[in-house]
């Protein structure tokens, strides 16, 4: 059973992740080019004639970039969510509450954009080319990594809590019980971790902000799809093994 | 009394007349698939970025754009 949904999980992840490639080329890739255009005037600024750093030579193609190297990127992120979140719906099948496969997949997908993708974020957005300096990117990665560590411990506490609050609060206080439990940790612990502040002056504020809706667009199309289309191929299995 | 289903009213089906799938079924296809998730996020995420399995930029540069949109610090 497990097996047959892993295997599910990352069909769906992949099929998603194609979804979302098609989002993210059609509406990301263009605020994209525009960052890297304002990322390379601003070394030929810097740089003033000393053009080690603007000829830097390309390694990979623009067109490579936007087309086989994005969509590589987001089937093997597709394949690996897809992947965990199967192994997350097997064991949560049955335990979480006696609801069927496709609620349970589009709840689960919701819980998990909110854990995985919108927490994390809200404390380290995603960032376009030219903002960030490079000395900090493993300072960068690492709390960015620690923050959903955090976002996702505290929602499987605050899923522990509901389950143990049904008995007495009922479901559905129960629910919002957990709801505030994760609320609270992921608004407090998080203000220990660094606070990381490089978007450069100039950098227009328009497009940080398109690109951030764009990347959160993708990450949408990414779940939503994979809740849904995930639960039908759940939906089918259970019914064949029942 | 279609006007007065539920939202969500696809039923319950029950795992070869058990309600859950047991945890000893699960914990080894978890155990692989958590591997191979996580040897595919790393490439994407962090290799030549924060951290380098191989020298050079490739594949940083080749995942570059999906880095970035995914929310992963790029550089």
């Amino acid at each position: 059973m497990t097996k047959d949904l892993l295997w599910r999980g990352m069909l769906a992840g992949i099929l998603a992740a194609l979804l979302a490639t098609l989002f993210a080329r059609s509406f990301a890739e263009p605020l994209v080019d525009r960052a890297i255009a304002f990322e390379e005037s601003s070394h030929e600024a810097h740089a003033m004639g000393a053009h080690a750093e603007v000829n830097e030579p390309e390694i990979v193609s623009r067109d490579t970039q936007k087309g086989e190297g994005l969509l590589t990127a987001m089937l093997l992120y597709g394949a690996a969510v897809g992947g965990i979140f199967s192994l997350v719906f097997a064991y949560g099948y049955g335990r979480f509450a006696l609801i069927g496969p496709r609620t349970l997949a589009l709840l689960l997908a919701a819980l998990a954009f909110v854990a995985v993708i919108l927490v994390p974020a809200i404390k380290y957005p995603p960032n376009p080319p030219a903002v960030g300096r490079h000395e900090t990117v493993a300072v960068r990665t690492a709390a960015y990594f620690a923050m959903i560590a955090i976002s996702l411990i505290a929602m499987m506490a605050a899923s522990r809590l509901r389950a143990m609050m049904i008995p007495r609060l009922g479901a559905f206080n129960a629910l919002l019980a957990g709801a505030a439990a994760f609320l609270l940790v992921v608004s407090i612990v998080p203000l220990g971790l660094p606070s990381i502040d490089e978007v450069p002056a100039a950098f227009p504020a328009d497009l940080l902000w398109d690109f951030r809706v764009t990347a959160f667009g993708t990450q949408l199309v990414l779940w939503a799809a994979l809740g849904i289309g995930f639960g039908a191929m759940a939906e089918r299995v259970l019914q064949t093994r029942h | 009394m279609a006007t007065q289903a539920a939202i969500f009213d696809d039923r319950f089906i029950p795992v070869g007349g058990a309600t859950s799938i047991p945890v000893e079924e699960i914990l080894p296809w978890a155990v692989f698939g958590l591997l191979l998730a996580t040897i595919f996020l790393y490439f994407v995420s962090t290799e030549q970025g924060a951290t380098s399995l191989f020298a050079g930029r490739y594949v940083h540069e080749f995942v570059h754009d999906g880095r970035h949109l995914l929310g992963f610090p790029c550089h």
